[in-house]
């Protein structure tokens, strides 16, 4: 029985999340992502060791909400920023952090040969299915009728191709040894997120490769949805051809 | 006597920058400059560096940025194409006011040009390069020697200023082979303590490294500190070699490989009387302004050659200020000026003067 005026503390701000109001918009995914690398950057105490590369987009300004060392990187260069940090200070647990646009269309060549090198860097990217920070422009994850606003009439394969399954791509390639593609759209999913994203940063501590996890995530601003709309979305439209799962992960020892 | 190697000049700029402590880099092949990355990639494991072949110089000078930031001293290079392509990184490497060494090996342009030596990236390389304003300390070697000091100097420069340093040479600096003598006597070398590295934020609040300032009055701000230390430049680094100018009527001015060749053509027109002296920027940022206007005052007529069809001669006219006749002779596209060729403008340069 607890005494009266004391309680226990049972959930508290996560050490590495900082204590400020984000820039995000209402409702979007972005900020429950910031917190569950903060939550397992601090499980694994590697706060004081730990360096981030925020690249151009929706992404940049992480640096203001985690209390690490952080680059903010060129467009679609964060792999190669990383790989430069981790190549200088081995002992440095490095990640970056990457919207559709930066990683799958502008970086995508950096994106794919950090993976082949397996460099010992951890991706998180984040795939709304579209450019936020330029107000809702088309991105290459931007899926098939989807409207956007260089895509005003929904995007078609004739004139635009076809969305990219980064997650399938990189799981074809030697050096990477941790994929998965997880979404935060429910409760359910944002724990399955954080387990993918604690084994993406296991991998890399392992010294094992590199590791990408593909988050899914709601955009309600530059969708013109609702939040709660914009996550039943993600679950009745991204999921269907952009499919959760684990496609790629270390052999467990013992 | 220190020991002499005889070394293209490729090589000797990539032994230089390991005796001063460059331990890291990121680089991609490109024609006629290979043969740094491919002693680097023998050299660098040797002592305890790492050699890494970038998918592309975007990707290169990106890595650079990410080593520079996590405090190592840091090398790229390049020729002409690929500087290009590098050119986003570096401006951002200015920003966010990472130390790093950049050489670039000329070749000719523009669009793919061709692979013998030019100097027709002089605009690229002084006036800023990529976008924003700023400048690189720019580094002109006429001698493989040369550029074994100032690419041994370049690393401390960087580190001093916070700016990244480009080593400015041509495919016949990089291709060349001469004697060279490395050592310390050459070099002071100076490793300021990194505290805004990021390293990881223990025991001290997190370091950020970046160049975006949203706020335009911060940005200013950001703008006028980088201007501060490219004022600095102009006060304490400008190098220049002046020849024969004290009695000189006609002074030729010229940097790397044509230099070489106008000195050859000044000892024949000294032997045949004429009074002829040579101006020799080492450093094409900061520009040697000062010094041509002091010329200005006594040789009435600058010969400005070049591998290009006229960019120094911008800066060489902004020095003299409207003061005295100056005249270009360039050749480009990979064609070099021979030293007749410089004696024959020369001479025609007086002739038109007597008319």
């Amino acid at each position: 029985m607890r005494m009266q005026g004391k309680f226990e503390k049972i959930f508290e701000r996560p050490r590495t999340l900082r204590s400020t109001a984000t820039h995000y918009c209402p409702g979007c995914g972005h900020g429950i992502v910031a917190r569950l690398l903060a939550e397992v950057i601090d499980e694994f105490k590697i706060r004081e060791k730990t360096v981030g590369v925020a690249p151009v987009g929706c992404s940049v300004l992480l640096y203001n909400y985690l209390d690490i060392d952080m680059y903010e990187a060129a467009h679609g260069r964060a792999p190669a920023v990383a790989t430069g940090c981790k190549r200088v200070n081995p002992e440095s647990i490095v990640f970056t952090y990457q919207g559709d646009g930066d990683f799958v269309s502008i970086g995508i060549a950096e994106s794919i040969h950090a993976a082949a090198r397996g460099e010992k860097i951890t991706t998180i990217f984040i795939n709304n299915a579209i450019y936020g920070m330029t107000g809702g422009q088309m991105a290459p994850t931007t899926l098939i009728g989807q409207k956007t606003t260089t895509s005003p009439r929904g995007r078609t394969s004739e004139e635009a191709g076809f969305p990219i399954r980064m997650s399938e791509l990189l799981a074809t390639i030697d050096g990477a040894a941790y994929i998965a593609r997880v979404s935060v759209s429910n409760p359910k999913n944002v724990i399955q997120a954080k387990k993918a994203i604690k084994k993406a940063f296991e991998t890399q501590i392992n010294g094992l490769g590199y590791s990408m996890v593909e988050v899914l995530s709601h955009c309600p601003t530059d969708w013109h949805m609702t939040p709660l709309e914009s996550t039943k979305w993600v679950e009745g439209h991204m999921m269907p051809y952009y499919p959760l799962n684990e496609f790629k992960a270390p052999k467990r020892r013992n | 006597m220190m020991k002499k190697s005889f070394m293209t000049g490729n090589e000797a700029i990539a032994e230089a920058a390991v005796q001063a402590d460059c331990r890291h880099f990121f680089g991609y092949p490109i024609t006629p400059q290979n043969e740094i990355p491919e002693y680097m990639s023998r050299r660098l494991p040797e002592v305890g560096g790492v050699y890494l072949q970038a998918e592309s110089e975007i990707a290169a000078i990106n890595m650079l940025f990410g080593a520079a930031g996590a405090g190592a001293r840091v090398m790229t290079s390049s020729s002409s194409p690929g500087i290009s392509l590098m050119q986003e990184g570096i401006s951002y490497m200015v920003g966010a006011q990472l130390p790093c060494v950049i050489v670039n090996i000329m070749r000719g342009g523009p669009g793919l040009g061709g692979i013998q030596p030019s100097q027709s990236d002089y605009f690229q390389a002084t006036k800023g390069g990529g976008h924003g304003d700023y400048h690189l300390l720019v580094l002109a070697p006429h001698t493989v020697q040369e550029a074994v000091t100032l690419t041994m100097e370049a690393f401390d420069l960087a580190d001093k200023y916070r700016n990244p340093v480009m080593v400015l040479g041509d495919g016949y600096i990089g291709q060349m082979m001469e004697p060279v003598e490395f050592g310390r006597k050459t070099r002071q070398s100076t490793h300021p303590l990194k505290s805004w590295a990021l390293t990881g934020a223990k025991g001290r609040p997190p370091n950020l490294v970046k160049s975006l300032y949203l706020n335009p009055k911060e940005l200013e701000e950001h703008n006028l500190e980088i201007n501060k230390k490219i004022q600095d430049m102009i006060k304490n680094e400008v190098r220049v070699e002046t020849l024969l100018i004290d009695d000189a009527e006609i002074i030729i001015a010229a940097y790397g490989t044509v230099a070489r060749i106008a000195k050859t053509a000044i000892k024949v027109l000294r032997e045949r009387g004429l009074k002829i002296g040579m101006v020799r920027p080492i450093t094409l940022f900061p520009f040697p302004y000062e010094t041509f206007a002091k010329i200005s005052k006594r040789a009435q007529k600058v010969l400005v050659v070049e591998m290009s069809l006229g960019q120094m001669v911008e800066d060489v006219m902004l020095g003299l200020s409207g003061q005295g006749c100056v005249r270009f002779y360039g050749r480009t596209g990979g064609m070099v000026p021979s030293y007749d060729e410089i004696i024959n403008e020369t001479e025609k340069f007086i002739t038109e003067g007597k008319a």
